[in-house]
């Protein structure tokens, strides 16, 4: 049994193990087990209404699980005993929708969170922030409201946000299902670029040629559950599971 | 809460009033006869003072109803998004009982519940004077409505705000404090000025308790002026256009923050 006090690096950073979660009467997760190790770039695939944006929100506690396990760093996340402020600052997520505070600027955004919930100091943050904006080629955006900037450079700004806690692990929910097609490379590209320093990213998405150029492995999910899994080439080449056929025959 | 702006407000409104008062002027002095050894519009003015004097009255309690409305319905409206039943529930029974009520009878359910006087531990009395209970009366309902545009505004922000703040591991409270207030803030305060608008029109509503305020002290006048008929129009006219250029520039300015507001969201 893995638990926070012996959980070392080697062991995976992210473990969900038979996974129940229902709304009601409607179970939406049916049974999931699913590990990620440290440096690991995951995707989950599979159609609307699978579960996949609930299965991604279950890793940082934003849904709670009705059933099973969900461990982060060994540490189970549903305990209600657990610190939940020490497993946020460990696991950082991008939304669709980019939520960021309207009421801020661009830097007020990224910095707020390590200032007023880490306190942090202030200078240092605002360094890293910068620093961060610069990496997601935002500089010169620092000043702007989130309302003047496009769908891509605000998605950008929730990345350096999330990035700026310092994760361990980043989780990527659908975040470009709401862009224009113009500025959806603007944020792949970034991601990449944090996947290929190392990130472990757990990511929900429909851009199919993105999942297969960047993951290491790929979740197929049909219905609550997880059909198959394994390598980009394997899933999207050579898939044996009819439904994840007929998906790929569908999408690509 | 757009419901109490008046619509298609404009200048011309003033011209019209103007135009009311100089032709009831002229009427009143056309009435004015020989025996008359002052005219109504004469004995207005010498009355002036005398209404400005309740008038004042009546911006003291429209002010101090209001700040007490926004201290206890800020607090009642924070009440009422707690996730605890306990402190949840009371709040929403005293917002809905306030929101719901007509305002003469919770103003005379004031007036005469609230004892005249109250006597200290020490033994000393102290009188409360009737515009006192008449400003509580006053800023009950006002306090049960800006409870629930404090809800309302709460309720207005989008759910991904509290779930990104959640996930940068925001507490709840730090939550509404840093993310949620500041976004309401905006929301709230053209309703909160139209509140205020109303309730200052809703002052002279002490004057059948006895209160000494604008209108109370108009009737006096006409009273001991001699209570010619000719009184009246002058005087009803002078008092009405006293609460209009009070309130009227407020619902101009009203209307252009939610105008602004509705642009910039």
């Amino acid at each position: 049994m893995i638990t926070a006090d012996n959980w070392t690096p080697d062991q995976p950073i992210v473990a969900l193990h038979d996974v129940h979660k229902s709304f009601g009467e409607n179970e939406v997760l049916k049974g999931i087990d699913l590990e990620v190790m440290k440096g690991e770039v995951i995707c989950i695939i599979g159609p609307s209404g699978s579960g996949k944006s609930t299965l991604i929100r279950t890793i940082n506690g934003l849904t709670p699980v009705t059933r099973g396990s969900v461990k982060v760093e060994g540490q189970e996340v549903h305990d209600p005993d657990l610190d939940k402020l020490a497993l946020r600052r460990k696991v950082g997520i991008v939304f669709q929708q980019y939520n960021l505070f309207p009421h801020k600027t661009v830097l007020q955004n990224v910095m707020m969170a390590p200032v007023l919930v880490l306190r942090e100091n202030k200078d240092e943050v605002r360094e890293r922030a910068r620093s961060l904006l610069a990496k997601v080629q935002l500089n010169g955006k620092e000043e702007a409201y989130p309302a003047e900037l496009s769908g891509g450079q605000q998605q950008r700004v929730a990345i350096a946000r999330s990035l700026c806690m310092r994760p361990d692990v980043m989780l990527f929910d659908e975040v470009t299902a709401a862009l224009d097609p113009e500025t959806v490379k603007e944020v792949l590209v970034a991601i990449k670029q944090l996947a290929g320093e190392g990130m472990t990213c757990v990511l929900v998405t429909h851009e199919m040629g993105f999942a297969r150029e960047i993951s290491d492995r790929v979740y197929f999910t049909d219905a609550g559950r997880i059909v198959e899994s394994g390598p980009p080439a394997q899933i999207f080449e050579t898939p044996k599971d009819p439904r994840t056929q007929e998906f790929l025959s569908k999408v690509l | 809460m757009t419901d109490f702006t008046l619509n298609r407000l404009t200048w011309r409104a003033p011209l019209l009033t103007a135009a009311i008062c100089v032709a009831s002027t002229v009427a009143a002095l056309a009435q004015q006869t020989t025996e008359d050894p002052v005219s109504a519009l004469g004995t207005l003015v010498i009355w002036i003072p005398f209404i400005l004097k309740g008038f004042w009255l009546n911006f003291v309690m429209s002010v101090l109803a209001m700040a007490f409305a926004t201290v206890t319905g800020v607090l009642l409206g924070f009440m009422q998004i707690s996730p605890n039943a306990v402190i949840r529930m009371p709040a929403k029974l005293v917002t809905h009982l306030f929101r719901n009520s007509p305002w003469l009878v919770i103003l005379f359910a004031i007036m005469f519940l609230v004892p005249f006087q109250i006597t200290l531990p020490g033994g000393d009395k102290i009188l409360i004077p009737d515009w006192v209970k008449a400003t509580v009366g006053f800023a009950l309902p006002v306090m049960a409505n800006i409870s629930e545009i404090l809800r309302g505004a709460v309720m207005s922000i989008p759910s991904g705000q509290w779930e990104s703040a959640e996930s940068l591991a925001f507490s709840r409270r730090q939550t509404l404090i840093y993310i949620i207030l500041p976004q309401c803030v905006r929301r709230m305060i053209p309703p909160w000025m139209n509140w205020y608008a109303l309730l200052t029109l809703m002052t002279p509503m002490a004057a059948i308790l006895g209160v000494n305020e604008a209108l109370g002290n108009t009737q006096a006048a006409m009273e001991a002026a001699g209570a010619r008929p000719e009184f009246l129009i002058p005087f009803y006219l002078f008092l009405m256009t006293l609460f209009f250029i009070f309130i009227y520039p407020l619902s101009i300015y009203t209307r252009r923050l939610e105008r602004r507001f509705a642009a910039g969201s």
